[in-house]
């Protein structure tokens, strides 16, 4: 019991690493607010391209979704970091992570408005347009507010998907949460700086799943 | 009444991949007039009314308000002649998650430009003609489908519209709510409303309609005052449908 407390719950190692988590709890957060919010940008005009009465631009968008949908972040993630200098690119680790992740993520959030939008009868567009709105104002002020509502708890869901993903970004050594967690564990050879970890990650999600549930039990109501 | 004409369908056409629906309408509404079209369904009324501002895009053919063609023009032309043809729908379509307050004027701020005080007192005002100020501050969800429709048309009336287009208005609605729906329209009309109203509601053409207009298979078959269309058919077609309406 003792040699369980002392390897995972050493509240002297946790305090002596505990600056570098930090420092690495904020990268993880500034990941996770990029991602975040240019995937919820994105997502949407992807989703507009979806359901666009274009055919090129519908074919573009469902491309892409079904392509980033299908790779794997790791494998794209890898190939934007370590593929794409024999081109010539060369990109910062954080931008390496904040691309790879965009472009899984905001297919995702696109399936998700996808839906939203679908959700929204076809008489609101009809009325918004019939009293001269135009259709970015009916969208804006008219269908998007009822969509979001519709499918507010696949956004969240798919929030906290993204900010378990960022702790992949440690494979290429860019120091967010968990690859900080990882060097104070080689340094001190005890794991508590990762049960340390996982516990901000506790924190940071728990209130987001409860969040979840409850607002898909309202909506169900 | 002034005979100046306020809407005009010229040969309108509407098709559907091989199905005509609409075979060169044509109609003339003047001023102040009230015209109640009837029909059995599929004989394409709703489609002749909703290509009046394009919810419906005509195949061929011109729409004219107050001496613009709205089939000429861009969008933006478009959505700017929509506010003068407001749009009463059968299934009332308020916006679920604003108070009926904001249902009213939200157009009214974002397409006419009008600052929220002047949009809140037109609100009002056109709440209180419809008999709904006391529910500015609820949701559409809290009322009965009478009150929801009276709140539809206080939303199109807050535009100051030339005309008015009422697309079954009523047929949604329990029984005893339809009167209520019906007065307000009817108070409309002596207001000098330019309206066109599709419907089953006979009594009510009777007793406001100054033209009653007969569709059948994308044809005008019929029209008249409603005496001579209800007291005096001509078309065989007419005598049918009446006869089974009022079956």
């Amino acid at each position: 019991m003792d040699i369980f407390i002392d390897q995972f719950f050493n509240i002297e190692i946790m305090r002596k690493s505990l600056p570098l988590l930090l420092t690495g709890l904020w990268m993880t957060l500034q990941l996770c607010s990029a991602v975040i919010l240019l995937g919820l940008i994105g997502g949407l005009f992807v989703a507009l391209g979806n359901m666009s009465e274009r055919r090129w631009l519908r074919f573009i968008s469902i491309a892409y979704t079904d392509l980033f949908r299908a790779l794997p972040p790791l494998v794209l993630l890898i190939f934007i970091y370590a593929g794409l200098p024999f081109a010539g690119i060369n990109i910062s680790p954080f931008a390496a992570v904040v691309i790879a992740f965009l472009l899984n993520n905001s297919s995702y959030y696109a399936e998700v408005y996808r839906a939203g939008l679908i959700s929204v009868a076809k008489g609101q567009w009809e009325a918004a347009q019939s009293t001269g709105l135009s259709p970015t104002q009916t969208l804006i002020h008219v269908v998007l507010p009822q969509a979001m509502r519709n499918v507010l708890p696949d956004l969240l869901s798919n929030t906290v998907e993204v900010v378990k993903l960022t702790s992949l970004a440690s494979v290429i050594s860019l120091s967010e949460l968990l690859y900080n967690a990882g060097m104070a564990r080689s340094v001190t050879y005890n794991a508590s700086p990762l049960v340390l970890a996982a516990l901000f990650y506790l924190v940071l999600l728990w209130p987001l799943v409860r969040l979840v549930s409850h607002f898909q039990r309202r909506l169900a109501a | 009444m002034a005979n100046r004409p306020m809407l005009e369908i010229v040969s309108l056409e509407k098709r559907f991949g091989p199905n005509t629906i609409l075979k060169k309408i044509d109609l003339k509404v003047a001023e102040g007039e009230l015209v109640f079209v009837i029909g059995p369904s599929g004989s394409g009324k709703s489609t002749m009314l909703r290509c009046c501002n394009r919810l419906e895009e005509p195949t061929s053919g011109d729409i004219i308000v107050d001496g613009r063609n709205i089939m000429a023009g861009t969008r933006r032309d478009l959505d700017r002649m929509r506010l003068q043809i407001g749009m009463v729908f059968q299934g009332f379509h308020l916006y679920p998650h604003m108070t009926v307050l904001k249902n009213v004027t939200l157009a009214q701020r974002k397409a006419l430009k009008r600052t929220k005080a002047e949009a809140d007192a037109r609100a009002i005002d056109m709440l209180e003609q419809v008999g709904m100020a006391h529910k500015a501050d609820a949701y559409p969800g809290e009322l009965s489908g009478g009150q929801q429709q009276r709140v539809a048309i206080a939303r199109s009336l807050a535009l100051d519209p030339k005309v008015m287009l009422f697309d079954e208005p009523t047929s949604a609605l329990d029984p005893e709510l339809v009167g209520s729906v019906l007065k307000v329209m009817k108070d409309l009309k002596s207001k000098g409303m330019t309206m066109v109203v599709v419907s089953h509601e006979m009594g009510f053409a009777r007793e406001t309609a100054d033209r009653v207009v007969f569709m059948d298979g994308g044809v005008v078959v019929e029209q008249g005052t409603p005496d001579e269309i209800f007291g005096a058919p001509k078309a065989e077609r007419t005598r049918a449908f009446l006869s089974r309406v009022s079956g």
